[in-house]
């Protein structure tokens, strides 16, 4: 299986390159990968049937205990043959698709490595490789929907893919990480056996359901999904519709055997699919682009899954499969067919689309199988997904069962609405529109003059088209694929049997219901284009997500604005208040007062107090002069001090270091004009002051609770004693400074020499760059 | 030492947290200066009462001697003082070179983009709810 994944990688390394030269024809090499990987997917299906399921192991990170598991079961094969046999379909329609367009070998590759991850995310059983190929699929998404990059609203578009299945992913991988944490195992298959419990799960649940909705476009995430239309249509109908929107459904089918009976699961799932199912197939009927409608009819359906695996009794988790593997038949061959009709036509507005059934009838007949297929009507592979549904929901003994049926029902009425609306927008006549100003989009027909695509353009639409009419007719055809997938989800065999006719059943005459109901609401179409366009408006999911992006970035601008001023007092006023406030909480709690007396010596006091009258005089000196001299005496009252302390070195080096320091001040400000400037900021100085007075209480504190600090004696008596016997020297501070700590020394040096290095190059520059240049 | 000293350490810092809020450079430099003699009399207070210098010979046996560790460590952050405001008085000497005077103005890339932030501030307020 590693081998497997791999290979898709590699491939699409070589494709870019085998693309200059071979140009379009790349798609068919490209297409050889999935078609390998629906081989080895049937071989290893015939293994699965005899033993449990297929396991590799890899150590990932082996220091970590972190293993890459890969698992293959009867689920997994319904999800990697829609990947690799959608994917094979689509490779080879890609290759009539494109021409000679120059992003042929970047598409071939990226498209290839989105084939790569979907494999990679159905056989993953590690919940961290899970997620890896999770992201992997939103980031190809983004690349494949702004293939075409100079398209400002595919690079939208893609930006904002990214945006809301990224934000889903993250979401989902803290989920994951406390199901991991909480399991105590990251395998999927042990923390599915047993599940554990607490109500940290739930809330894990919840962010694991807003990564699933995201990434399948639930409302009211689902914003993305008609922006990812600007996409080729290959990527709509492979990612968009078939396959990587589907990942969040896997996701949920995998779940919810573990998971329905914990107190948010079903709640959310049914009430976001069931929302979803309802709005998306709602907004399908009024879309005017074709690809826009099959969009949101794709939104509908996934709701539809998402409810039937959220429900979580057996039968709903069998037709879950059912319309999974129905779903991506039939919506992939609708998407190719738009993308046909686009390529030919130029258009994919069904007001301008005027009886193209008329000249491309074998085309339309298809195009009709599918959808009716989509609409589940009989006796195609769609309907009985839906009847499996129907019938699913009508006996699933829980309260809500029937309020939710009824809405799975007009669902499925909107649903053969705009399955309708589908065929004949695209085939039909042009609309008769009730609503005004559409005058001038209908003004140009396109209809008579379309050229007949190629028919190996058409072959894959056929085969799907094949494909649903022959599973509709002869169900036991796929009927052990689904049976399988469902073993290997509840864990026991399917007692049921997919079926044309069960009988006169409730779910068949719910079914007629929603037909009926369905042709209509077709039928009098425009009066309910009129209605829909006189409903209040809502605000929608397109402008939350705007406006969320907008306030964001000026949210971030207004933050930005108010921290970076610009204004260096501001800057180190906000520093010393971070300096006076964090440390000083725990200093007035935690603070040790030591036993004080008031001063060393009377001398003490006479130097001390001349200090702080200087140090006070230079702070309000206007002369720069003055000031200068007057902290010049504060430091001699240093030396002072360290004479008063017993510290001859230490007053020796202030005095030395305090004239030369004076003398530096002189020299550098001898241009300066003799007054400090007044401030311009008058107002800031009561802010400066109280800052200054904190600051200095701060240190007080600071100062006496260090003093009380103190619980062990100094080691200087050991310096002391080993000075002379050890250095050779009597005066313990330079045996210090030059011995003991020799090395603090040496850092001292080399600090003043990088000062002076500074010092001399500030000093010997130029006036201005102007100046250095001829 | 003492509750004088501390009393000592603590205007010191003050004054210099003062001259540093300024926007004349060569009064920040005078705050640093200030801030950097609180800081080692800061380190000989909480080193230890005061006592007979620490020079072998110099003290008879019952004497208390000053603590030589703290003062080591002064000693060299005097010498490290004394190097960091050299530098910035070479910088206010080349703002002074460079603009004929030393104060210290908002940086302009900045101030643009607290512009930016305050209109989007008011915008944000006054949107209508």
């Amino acid at each position: 299986m590693f081998v497997l994944i791999l290979a898709f990688g590699c491939v699409a390394a070589v494709l870019p390159v085998l693309a200059a030269r071979i140009g379009r024809r790349v798609f068919y090499v490209a297409a050889a990968v999935p078609a390998a990987a629906c081989i080895w997917g049937i071989w290893a299906y015939g293994q699965i049937s005899d033993s449990g399921p297929l396991i590799e192991q890899a150590a990932w990170v082996p220091q970590l205990g972190l293993t890459l598991g890969l698992r293959f079961d009867g689920f997994a094969f319904l999800m990697l043959s829609l990947v690799a046999g959608i994917g094979v379909l689509v490779f080879l329609y890609a290759g009539s698709y494109f021409h000679t367009e120059p992003i042929i070998g970047r598409f071939a590759a990226t498209l290839l490595l989105f084939s790569g991850s979907m494999v990679g995310l159905v056989l993953a059983d590690n919940l961290l490789a899970l997620f890896l190929f999770w992201e992997l699929t939103s980031i190809t998404s983004y690349l494949l929907i702004s293939i075409e990059d100079e398209k400002t609203a595919a690079r939208s578009g893609a930006m904002q893919a990214l945006l809301i299945t990224g934000m889903g992913g993250l979401a989902m991988l803290g989920g994951f990480v406390l199901l991991g944490e909480a399991a105590g195992t990251y395998s999927m298959a042990e923390l599915l056996a047993r599940p554990p419990s607490g109500s940290v799960v739930n809330f894990a649940l919840v962010l694991v359901l807003i990564g699933a909705f995201t990434k399948s476009a639930q409302v009211p995430f689902h914003s993305w999904l008609p922006r990812a239309m600007n996409a080729p249509t290959p990527v709509s109908s492979y990612l968009h519709s078939a396959t990587m929107v589907t990942a969040g459904v896997y996701l949920v089918a995998r779940f919810t055997p573990a998971f329905a009976d914990y107190s948010v699961w079903r709640p959310l799932v049914i009430s976001f699919g069931l929302a979803s199912m309802l709005i998306g197939a709602y907004r399908s009927l009024r879309q005017h682009d074709l690809k826009l409608l099959l969009a949101y009819g794709t939104i509908s359906q996934l709701g539809l899954m998402m409810l039937l695996f959220g429900v979580g009794t057996r039968e709903s988790i069998f037709a879950g499969c059912t319309l999974l593997l129905a779903h991506g038949i039939f919506k992939a061959a609708l998407f190719m067919l738009v993308g046909i009709i686009d390529h030919q036509s130029k258009t994919r507005d069904l007001r301008k689309l005027d009886r193209l059934g008329a000249q491309w009838p074998v085309v339309a007949a298809a195009a009709g199988v599918v959808a009716a297929s989509m609409a589940g009507i009989p006796p195609l592979f769609g309907f009985l997904a839906k009847e499996e549904a129907l019938g699913a929901l009508g006996e699933t003994g829980f309260a809500w069962g029937v309020p939710v049926l009824i809405g799975v029902v007009i669902g499925s009425s909107f649903t053969v609405a705009y399955s309708a609306r589908f065929v004949w927008g695209a085939f039909g006549p042009r609309p008769v529109s009730m609503i005004p100003n559409q005058d001038s989009v209908r003004s140009e027909a396109v209809g008579q003059q379309v050229p007949k695509p190629s028919k190996i353009f058409l072959a894959p639409v056929f085969v799907l088209a094949v494909l649903t009419l022959l599973f509709g007719l002869v169900p036991s055809l796929i009927n052990p694929v689904i049976t399988r997938a469902y073993a290997s989800l509840v864990g026991v065999r399917a007692e049921h049997h997919l079926a044309l006719w069960h009988g006169f059943t409730q779910a068949l005459a719910l079914s007629a219901v929603a037909i009926g109901a369905g042709f209509a609401l077709f039928w009098w179409r425009l009066r309910v284009e009129k209605l829909q366009d006189e409903m209040p408006k809502v605000p929608s999911a397109q402008r939350g997500y705007d406006r969320t992006v907008k306030g964001l970035l000026e949210g971030a601008d207004a933050v930005t604005g108010f921290v970076q001023h610009g204004s260096l007092p501001i800057y180190l006023g906000v520093i010393l208040l971070t300096m006076i406030v964090l440390p000083g909480i725990p200093l007035l709690r935690d603070g040790v007062m030591p036993d004080l007396w008031f001063a060393d010596s009377p001398m003490q006091v006479v130097v001390g107090l001349i200090m702080i009258v200087c140090a006070c005089a230079a702070a309000v000196a206007r002369r720069r002069f003055a000031a200068v001299l007057l902290v010049g005496a504060v430091g001699y009252g240093m030396a002072a001090l360290f004479v008063i302390q017993g510290a001859p070195d230490l007053a020796i080096t202030q005095l030395l270091i305090e004239t030369l320091g004076v003398g530096v001040f002189v020299l550098a400000f001898r241009h300066l004009p003799a007054d400090f400037v007044r401030s311009k900021f008058r107002r800031s100085q009561g802010a400066q002051i109280a800052i200054a007075l904190l600051a200095g209480v701060f240190v007080f504190l600071f100062t006496l609770f260090a003093i009380g600090a103190r619980t062990e004696p100094s080691i200087s008596g050991e310096y002391l004693d080993k000075a002379h016997s050890q250095a050779g020297g009597n005066n313990v501070v330079n045996v210090i400074v030059v011995d003991f700590r020799g090395f603090d020394t040496m850092g001292e040096i080399v600090v003043l020499a990088v000062a002076v290095l500074g010092v001399a190059a500030l000093v010997r520059a130029k006036r201005s760059p102007a100046e250095v240049e001829p | 030492m003492s509750f004088f000293s501390a009393l000592i350490v603590a205007v010191l810092f003050s004054v210099g947290v003062y001259l540093l809020l300024q926007r004349t450079l060569s009064r920040i430099i005078l705050g640093l200066a200030l801030m950097a003699h609180s800081a080692n009399l800061l380190l000989m207070v909480v080193g230890g009462r005061a006592g007979k210098a620490p020079i072998l010979g110099a003290f008879g046996p019952e004497d208390s001697v000053a603590d030589p560790l703290p003062q080591a460590l002064a000693l060299t952050a005097i010498v490290i003082s004394f190097g960091v405001i050299s530098f910035l008085l070479a910088i206010a000497y080349r703002s002074w070179v460079l603009t004929q005077d030393d104060e210290v103005e908002d940086d302009v890339e900045d101030a643009r983009i607290a512009q930016l932030g305050e209109a989007e501030m008011r915008r944000w307020w006054s949107r209508p709810k």
